[in-house]
Parts: C-alpha cells; structure tokens; sequence
C-alpha cells in the first residue's frame, strides 16, 4: 500500500494520455456490459423458462390470427394440463408515445399457467365480476401512477371498437407483484383485460386469439404434445406450430438477428483494437520514464519490485477504467433495458469484464514491466 | 581510521558491440570513514564508472570492492539493491527528482523501503527537508523549486534513510555559482556535523576545493589523492 504513491505517480504522469486511455477502456467496457448484459439476459431468460409451458401460433405467422375454437380441442390432448390464450395489440395511454402491451386474454387460465406473475386468486375474482377490469404490473402502475379503481382509457390504433373509435375504456382492479426475472419483460410490463369483454366490443376479429399457452404435466414430453396438438389442425385452414416456450423466443430472436454473434462479434473487436492502445500507452509511458524508474533502482528499489511497480500501474489503470465502464453499462441499461426486458447486467457478465479487465492489463503491462525489471541502471542513467 | 571505502586492483571492461574496452585499469584507493572526496578528471577518464562501482550500480569486471564493511562484488542483484538502500545516498547532476511528486514525497521515497511507520516516515522526511532548509517547500513540486531548491530536495531525498556514504555526480554541475556554493556548503556541513563520508565527481576546482581530499584520474587511473585543508 505505501508503494501506491509511486503508482499512482506512474499512471498521472501524463494526465492528458492517461485520461484518453481510461475513456477508451471506459467506453469498452460500457459498450461490453450493455450487450453481454442483454445477451446474458435473454440467454438467461430462456434457460429460466418454464420447459413446462408450450406455445402454439398460426403456422402462417405469429401475427396471424387463429380460432378461439382451438382452445377447447387442444384441452383434448393427453398431457395438456392448461390452456390460456392472448391476442395483443399495440396500445397507448393519452399519447401515442406512451405505448403499451396490451393483451386480451383468459385470465383465470393465465394466472395459473404464468404463476411468476403472482396475479392472485381475489384479482381473478375481481376480474371476472368485473367485465372491463384490468391487471396490470407494478412497473406499470409505477410508471403511470395507475392505481387500483382508476378508470384508464387505452388506444389501439389497429382495433376499433364497435363504436368507431380505438379508444376502449378499463378499470383497473388489481396490481400484480411479478419475480424479478419476469417484471421487466413484456408479460410483466402488459396490460391484461377481459377477452370476452373486448371480442365482444371490437369491430371485426371477433372469435380469434393470437396465441395459446398450454401446460403440460411433463416436460420430456414436449415435443411428443406439440406434434399432437399441430395435427388437431394440420390440414385445416388454421394450421398450427406449436413449440417450448424457450424455443418460440429464441426463434423470434433469430428472425431479429444473430445477437450472440454480433454482440461477441463487436466486442472481441473492441477489446482487440483497445489491448494494442492500452498496450502502446503502456510501452510509451514506461520508455519515457526510463530515467525515473533508473533513479528508483538505484535508490535500492529490485528488479522485482520494478516489474510489479509497472504491472500494477497496468491493473489500476485498466480494473478502474472497466469498473467504470461497467457501472455506466449498469446505469445505461438500466435505462434502456425496460424496452426488452432486461435492466441489470448479469452477475456473470461482472464477473467476466472483471476477467477480461484483468487479462487486459496483464497483457499490455507485461512487456514493460519487464522492461522495467531488466534495466540497467548505469546505462539508463547515462540516457543510453 | 576505518575505511569507508577500500578498493583493491580494480578493473572494469565495457563490451560495445564486438569491442571490449577496459576503462579501469587495475586501482586501488581507500577512503577513509567521513572523508569528503572530489574525484576530478577529464571527460572519459573513469570517474563516473569509479563512483558507479562505489555506488553498488555496477560490478567490477575484476578486484575487490569493499564499501561500507561489505565485499559488494560479490552480492547479487536483489542484496546489492538493499545494500544501497541502507547504504548509499545519491546525489545527481539533474537532481533527477520525480516530477509528479511533491517535495516530501519525493524525499520519502527511499523510506518506502523500510519497515518504518507512515508517522515515522513523515517525521524523517520534515527533519531531512529541515536540514537543506526547505522545510517551507515540502508541498511544492519539483517544477515549482528553483535548480538549487531541486539540489537540496535531492540532497534531502539521499541523507533520509541515514546512509553512511553519499556519493554525487556532479552535484554542481547544473547550477550558477551562487546555488553550487550554497550546495557545496550543505554537503560540507552534511560531512563535518553529520559524519557522512562522500566521494562527489566534479569538474569544477572550486568545487573540488570544498573537499577533504582530491583524487585526480586520466585514461582510468589514479593520478594523484593529495589531501587538502578543506
């Protein structure tokens, strides 16, 4: 510790360089648990995925409509537990900006196939009773300060209602508490109504659903239930594709792009270019310090005390940088990450820029630092 | 009287390139403990290559080197480095100060390789700022003290951890007369009250005239070590 003077010394002894140095690694790093912090997310995501839960669409697209007839024959394949059912529509509350997943759907069925979401029984209740209720999520009711009894008009410029508008009116009737791995994605940020209520008072559509969420008693037979349920309505005009739950988000992210390959593809191009600048600074500053670092061995500091001297200037630098880096990325995806659901950077994620800071400085410090360590004095004294 | 120094048939060859040229040729000298020697001498005569081999900052090619009680030829490198830091302060031509560190700082720097305490250090560190007179600088960096304020700091920064020997190259060498007096007057008292032995590489024959005894080299030998009444 009481060496840290010289260290600290070593690293400001040319303030300007050090500072652009610290940004590149910063923005590096920044950049790195952003997008490893939303690739680890969605991957985690997946992973924490109910293998019990299977989701059927229309065979043409997600965004297809299918039969609300389909729910009660899809109860009739051996291993299917439960069946909800969702149609989505964009909406918006007062202002188009302030748009909203809303989503008609079964809701006793719901509550029970998505349990992270903690909609409990006295909602269900409230919501049957009530026909134009709605449950909502904490994150939204925070959002919008929406509480309990308040009667909240929603916009859906793709549905009008029967009466010429796109504005259907809910009261809210109960706030849900999701998990934590589940309050921020679009299941726990959504606006849940009554189908009955809004398949009733839509124009047209009536009598369809966009997607059913089907339990199953066991997970290893997955596949076995989906291809039965597929062929309920294989030839039909309603064809069906029925997939795990994780793997329809994982196709649907496919369709986006390749995230893991670009997010690992930018990264390992951003730590390569910075290794060679972090590196080249790290040379410079020890070739310009020759004369110093010759002062301190002949002031009876070792050879070995030179090398860590230098390596540990690398390792403040580059571990202080990348925590900076990664606690902007923290904040930044804070922010940004409500839009897909992911707002913290893995653990994981920490642990690996702690890893790759690490790596950094050992390699652009290494080859200083044994520069340092091989000096000779008489000749860096004479400035030879 | 004890010998500070005694060096026994000294030989030192530098390899440049496919070269070998030998710079000393065979000396012997001895210094006694608190003398205060001026080794004078044209340029490539040896003496810096002599105050080096006296310093512990390089090995002689061939002799014996004994310097503070200790055969110094023959430690290695890691022992040579704590031998110095217990032994010899120095003294350098462009007081070769830290420029991102402020005076005390600097001056602390040799106490770093002792076990003494933060609280130790510090109080050493004011008495040695004390002793060249700039007790009132210790917060300044080197940028902002004159040459002669850079000399003292440095001067401080080698009699902190109470070495027995200073050694100085050219200690005056970078400043106007007045400075080099003042600079040359602190090492006397350094070598009168505080009985420190030194052995400074000077040009200048007023310099070499603050000393107890001159030593005179050319083409690395001894060619004269009259004692003076300095």
């Amino acid at each position: 510790m009481k060496y840290f003077m010289l260290i600290w010394a070593g690293i400001w002894r040319k303030p300007v360089r050090t500072i652009l140095t610290m940004l590149s690694i910063v923005v590096a790093f920044l950049l790195f648990g952003m997008l490893q912090g939303v690739n680890q997310g969605i991957n985690s995501q997946l992973a924490n995925n109910n293998g019990n839960r299977l989701w059927t669409i229309s065979r043409m697209s997600q965004v297809q409509a299918i039969p609300i007839g389909h729910m009660s024959r899809i109860k009739t394949v051996a291993g299917v537990r439960e069946v909800a059912h969702l149609s989505f529509f964009g909406g918006y509350f007062q202002d188009s900006r302030n748009s909203i997943g809303a989503f008609a759907t079964n809701i006793d069925a719901f509550a029970n196939v998505y349990p992270e979401l903690r909609i409990t029984p006295e909602m269900v209740q409230a919501m049957q009773t009530t026909r134009t209720g709605a449950v909502i999520g904490k994150p939204l009711a925070e959002k919008f300060k929406w509480k309990v009894g308040d009667q909240i008009p929603i916009g859906m410029p793709t549905m009008s209602n029967k009466a010429g508008s796109n504005t259907y009116m809910f009261d809210i009737v109960g706030i849900f508490d999701p998990t934590p791995e589940i309050a921020n994605s679009p299941l726990g940020t959504g606006f849940w109504f009554n189908y009955d209520y809004f398949t009733e008072a839509r124009a047209f559509g009536a009598g369809s659903v966009h997607q059913y969420i089907t339990t199953i008693t066991d997970a290893r037979k997955a596949g076995e239930i989906s291809s039965a349920i597929d062929k309920l309505f294989a030839n039909s005009p309603d064809e069906t594709r029925t997939q795990t739950e994780a793997a329809s988000l994982q196709a649907q992210l496919k369709q986006l792009a390749d995230i893991n390959f670009i997010v690992n593809a930018i990264v390992g191009a951003v730590l390569f270019t910075l290794l060679f600048l972090t590196a080249n600074t790290m040379m410079q500053s020890v070739r310009e310090r020759i004369p110093e670092l010759a002062v301190l061995r002949t002031l009876g500091f070792s050879s070995t005390s030179m090398l860590v001297l230098v390596l540990s200037e690398s390792f403040l630098l580059c571990a202080f940088a990348a925590m900076l880096g990664l606690g902007l990325g923290a904040i930044g995806l804070r922010g940004l990450g409500t839009m897909i659901g992911i707002t913290a950077i893995p653990t994981i994620v920490v642990v690996m820029g702690i890893g790759i800071a690490a790596l950094l400085a050992l390699a652009s410090g290494l080859p200083p630092a044994l520069r340092a360590q091989r000096l000779n004095i008489v000749d860096a004294l004479a400035g030879r | 009287m004890s010998k500070a120094i005694e060096l026994r048939n000294i030989v030192k060859t530098y390899t440049r390139g496919n070269q070998k040229v030998e710079v000393l040729h065979g000396l012997d000298l001895e210094v006694d403990t608190g003398e205060f020697v001026a080794l004078m001498g044209p340029s490539g005569s040896g003496k810096t290559t002599l105050l080096n081999l006296i310093a512990g900052l390089d090995n002689p090619t061939k002799g014996e080197l004994k310097v503070a009680g200790e055969n110094i030829e023959k430690l290695s490198g890691a022992a040579l480095a704590k031998w110095r830091s217990r032994n010899i302060g120095f003294v350098f031509q462009f007081y070769n100060l830290l420029p991102v560190l402020t005076a005390e700082r600097n001056v602390e720097v040799p106490l770093l390789l002792t076990n003494l305490s933060s609280a130790q250090r510090k109080k050493n560190v004011a008495a040695a700022l004390q002793l060249v007179g700039l007790a009132d600088r210790a917060h300044h960096k080197p940028s902002e003290l004159s040459g002669g304020q850079q000399q003292r700091v440095s001067i401080a920064r080698a009699i902190v951890a109470d070495p027995t020997i200073l050694v100085c190259d050219e200690p005056t060498g970078d400043l106007d007369r007045e400075n080099a007096e003042e600079i040359l007057g602190l090492l006397q008292t350094l070598n009168r009250s505080h009985g420190k032995t030194i052995v400074m590489v000077t040009h200048d024959p007023l310099a070499a005239n603050h000393a107890s005894r001159q030593i005179h080299m050319d083409k690395g030998r001894l060619v004269d070590g009259s004692r003076t009444a300095a």
